[in-house]
């Protein structure tokens, strides 16, 4: 399938390039049929591969990239379960996740991220497995999961310690706090910085300068280069779900989900 | 370095231009999410482009409860 027109992403092959299009309101927040059209994505992608040399995967809606997982459905998805059920979905639903996100991390074609506006949680996870990430000058990124006493759950942590150094891990886990375009170039999380409204330009031209290369030394350079820290991954799983299990998240959650405060992101 | 005052002017002078509100109508005191009309992640945006502007990091953790352009400037000038 070239083409793919979901309710939460979009996707087209155009010379080469496969372009992924999130458009979910308000900020693509993930949810569970994010995660589905996600699925139907990289099951497509072993034959969209095979006439593809680069990926972009960008927002269409003007507040950001992706906020991240979507915590009012996943709120009320709690309220309306058993404790014990509630768990057991949230860990399939990790599962899946990281299925895609491990997927896209090791796919052989050479993944952008084009970024602006929030990259919150779940949203910088997804633009982690990318290769490379082009910010325009309006990004601001963020692990808030501390916040609401949890961890990131969709493969972060890993990700972002095999990427950057561990101290920078633990500055951007440990407080919490969102960091602008300028912080994330000068620890290494963004590759290239363009103005606003030019990063889907600028990844579509780079996309296009890779498609000069030979590909399978491309998809010898990426396997070499980035190894996917599949232990790690998996014991995230475990830790994210055992911390779901104390009534602290709930209660975090509730907060957050029924707050009227105007800064609910700044707890 | 800036007087406190000239900050606060640049900051009403940025948050007006961009949120598309007439300057004279902004005062130091004011509540920007009221009178600005936005909501958290438009007053992110906004930080992003104080930082930028004033080449400073703003850690939002230090802007909790701050609602107005006055002690908003305060928080930066303690970075300049």
């Amino acid at each position: 399938m070239k083409a793919f027109s979901g309710q939460t992403i979009s996707w087209e092959l155009k010379s080469g390039v496969l372009e992924v299009a999130l458009h979910r309101e308000p900020c693509n927040e993930i949810g569970m049929q994010s995660l589905e059209e996600l699925e139907q994505l990289v099951s497509a992608l072993p034959v969209l591969e095979e006439s593809a040399h680069a990926l972009i995967v960008y927002s269409k809606h003007a507040p950001g990239f992706c906020a991240g997982g979507d915590l009012r459905e996943l709120y009320h998805g709690m309220q309306r379960m058993e404790k014990k059920a509630a768990l057991a979905g949230i860990r399939d639903f990790h599962q899946r996740i990281h299925h895609v996100m491990n997927t896209l991390d090791a796919c052989p074609l050479t993944t952008i991220a084009a970024v602006h506006g929030i990259v919150f949680g779940g949203g910088l996870e997804l633009a982690l497995v990318c290769d490379l990430i082009v910010a325009d000058k309006t990004a601001r990124f963020c692990f808030p999961e501390l916040r609401l006493g949890l961890i990131p759950g969709f493969g972060g942590i890993p990700r972002l310690k095999r990427d950057l150094g561990n101290a920078v891990v633990r500055d951007l886990l440990l407080t919490g706090r969102s960091f602008n375009v300028t912080k994330a170039q000068q620890i290494g999380l963004v590759s290239q910085v363009v103005a606003e409204g030019e990063a889907l330009r600028v990844a579509r031209g780079t996309a296009a300068q890779l498609g000069k290369f030979d590909r399978q030394t491309a998809v010898e350079a990426k396997r070499f280069i980035k190894p996917i820290p599949y232990d790690e991954l998996r014991q995230e799983i475990d830790v994210v779900c055992d911390l779901y299990a104390r009534p602290a998240v709930e209660a975090a959650l509730k907060k957050f989900v029924e707050s009227t405060d105007a800064q609910p992101y700044l707890p | 370095m800036p007087t406190q005052q000239q900050t606060v002017d640049e900051i009403l002078d940025l948050a007006a231009a961009q949120f598309k509100v007439p300057r004279e109508k902004l005062s130091p005191d004011d509540d920007f999410f009221k009178k600005l009309g936005i909501d958290s992640l438009q007053a992110l945006s906004l930080l992003t482009r104080l930082e930028q502007h004033f080449n400073v990091e703003l850690p939002d953790y230090e802007l909790q409860g701050v609602s107005d352009f006055r002690t908003l400037a305060e928080r930066i000038q303690a970075r300049l």
